[in-house]
């Protein structure tokens, strides 16, 4: 019948996993048309209507969408679900909390976070923090479904999809949006990069962090860090790589004073390349490494960035 | 208010886990198992409310084998006043469970129910927002921290650049990410006085619930393991490695 892909965006730009997704929902249901829910997000849609093999960009422009609060949301998704046998979203924090609202009104199970498409109706996904995957066959009902945006390559830009108003669907009106505090940053989002350079626990204090950031910004890279570091208050929450924090697949990830925690590499794994530099020759991280760096840090990292810098 | 916490018994966060070589599943025979993490920070959280005044009753509550109610005295322990086993073998999917709590719901009528984000067995992310869907309540999911006041709850949730308030009506659902609170060590006089203290017996057909799973579990198996390469000897010889290859 057709699929139909939630956009995740911030208002102003539609999300690099909102392609990806897309390249997920083409191998189960076509055609793919895209929802866009939001306030003012008309130049979203715009976004939208280039992904590749994409008939539709449906837009829900209403204030009770501002703030994707996932009560609204989720009844707008169920306003529309009728005409698609498969409902994707991508596995952030927006698509985890809109997707089982939808599910369970729909009375189907969901399946979260899916790495690859087998058949449209066969899916691979992680359990056990990615220690086992699962094959699941979700046969005789609609798909709803969280996707894994970083085991997806995104589709190419080059289409040019048809955008059409959708009215707002009755607001539940439990919820309400009070304030957010986003960090703001100049380097790119941790689950977009390319390049991805992290810090750990061996960086030993906040202010140690600008030797990862002063190597993130000679590469064009985000700045990531362990759960260590972040439980020691070295980055804020939203840096943290793993698998209570962002799972990410970069070209390249750089692990600087990472053992390697089987909660860190969960979520880091799947990178193209991956380097560690670490003092401990025996840390697990240099077991997923392709590059390895034994040294101390404080001395590896200055002579990182000359070496950067002599082309 | 009673506060209701649903609480998920799980191989301990600590186990390696094992694919059976069948590819049927993981290995759970003589595993250690324990309260799924984010559970027993909804627990803490339950009984901090109490502490506080806010909450008059914490009732836990776990759909699982008879195994299940050791994960119900952990709650116990720490300062749930009863429990609630639903007792049942096998696997069970998040909307199966969601749709047993809604019968716990209609029951206990509690007006805040706290529940873990995520089993890190399954790691599916689900069953709260489900419950949520099914009472047609509103969900604070990934909580950092919640006040309840004037008959409404706040909720700070960690999402994907930092962090989000929302202000929900009661009854609501809250589930905790990993910075809501540090769960305590339950105390030795704790531990004691919780076999005593009530676990009442259901089970699924209680609640009208058919629990047969609808997704179908072809296989399970180990991921790809990833080959360790080589050691470099220097900055300078990364730099140079990394530009053959392309990456910077």
């Amino acid at each position: 019948m057709a699929s139909l892909v939630i956009a995740e965006h911030n208002g102003l730009a539609l999300d690099e996993g909102t392609a990806k997704t897309v390249a997920a929902a083409a191998q189960i249901s076509q055609p793919v048309h895209i929802l866009v829910a939001g306030q003012a997000c008309g130049a979203v849609a715009e976004q939208a209507a280039k992904l590749g093999g994409v008939e539709k960009v449906l837009v829900a422009d209403d204030a009770r969408y501002a703030h994707f609060l996932a009560e609204p949301v989720a009844e707008l998704v169920l306003s529309l679900a009728a005409g698609y046998d498969a409902l994707l979203a991508a596995a952030t924090a927006n698509g985890k909390g809109v997707m089982p609202r939808v599910a369970a009104k729909l009375d189907v199970p969901q399946i979260s976070e899916i790495l690859s498409v087998e058949s449209p109706d066969i899916f691979r996904r992680p359990i056990y923090a990615g220690n086992a995957i699962q094959t699941v066959e979700a046969k005789g009902f609609k798909k709803v479904i969280t996707v894994r945006v970083a085991a997806f390559t995104a589709v190419a830009k080059d289409g040019n999809a048809a955008i059409e108003p959708v009215a707002a669907a009755a607001d539940p009106g439990i919820s309400q949006f009070v304030s957010e505090n986003l960090s703001r940053s100049e380097r790119p989002e941790l689950q977009g990069a390319k390049i991805i350079v992290s810090g750990g626990r061996g960086l030993q204090s906040k202010d140690n962090f600008v030797l990862i950031e002063r190597i993130a910004d000679k590469l064009g890279a985000a700045v990531g860090a362990s759960r260590a570091a972040v439980d020691a208050g070295f980055v804020p929450n939203d840096r943290q790589v793993g698998q209570t924090g962002k799972i990410v697949a970069p070209e390249l990830y750089i692990a600087v004073g990472i053992s390697g925690a089987i909660q860190h590499l969960a979520g880091m794994k799947d990178s193209k390349v991956i380097v560690a530099i670490n003092k401990d020759e025996s840390a697990p991280i240099f077991g997923v490494a392709d590059y390895g760096l034994v040294a101390d840090l404080f001395e590896a990292l200055p002579e990182l960035e000359k070496a950067l810098d002599q082309k | 208010m009673k506060v209701l916490v649903p609480v998920k018994r799980v191989i301990d966060f600590n186990v390696a886990v094992r694919v059976k070589a069948d590819r049927t599943g993981v290995d759970l025979a003589n595993v250690k198992m324990s309260i799924n993490p984010f559970c027993e920070i909804a627990v803490e959280e339950a009984v901090r409310l109490k502490e506080k005044g806010i909450a008059t009753e914490v009732v836990a509550v776990s759909v699982g084998p008879q195994g299940a109610s050791e994960t119900l005295r952990t709650a116990l322990a720490m300062g749930a006043d009863r429990a609630i086993l639903v007792k049942h073998d096998g696997e069970l999917e998040p909307l199966t469970v969601a749709k047993i709590l809604r019968g716990v719901c209609a029951e206990e009528k509690p007006e805040l129910v706290i529940l873990g984000k995520q089993a890190i067995d399954d790691d599916c992310n689900q069953t709260g927002q489900m419950l949520a869907a099914l009472l047609g309540w509103p969900q604070g999911t990934f909580a950092a921290k919640i006040d309840i006041e004037g008959g409404r709850i706040a909720v700070t949730r960690e999402v994907d650049g930092g962090l989000q308030s929302v202000s929900l009506s009661l009854p609501a659902i809250v589930t905790t990410d990993l910075r809501l609170n540090e769960p305590r060590y339950a105390s030795l006089p704790n531990i004691m006085k919780a076999r005593k203290k009530p676990i009442a017996e259901k089970s699924v057909a209680d609640y009208g619930v058919d629990p047969t799973p609808r997704l179908k579990v072809l296989e399970v198996r180990e991921p790809e393991k990833r080959k360790a390469g080589g050691k470099v000897a220097s900055a300078a010889e990364l730099v140079s490695k990394l530009r053959e290859r392309g990456v910077i």
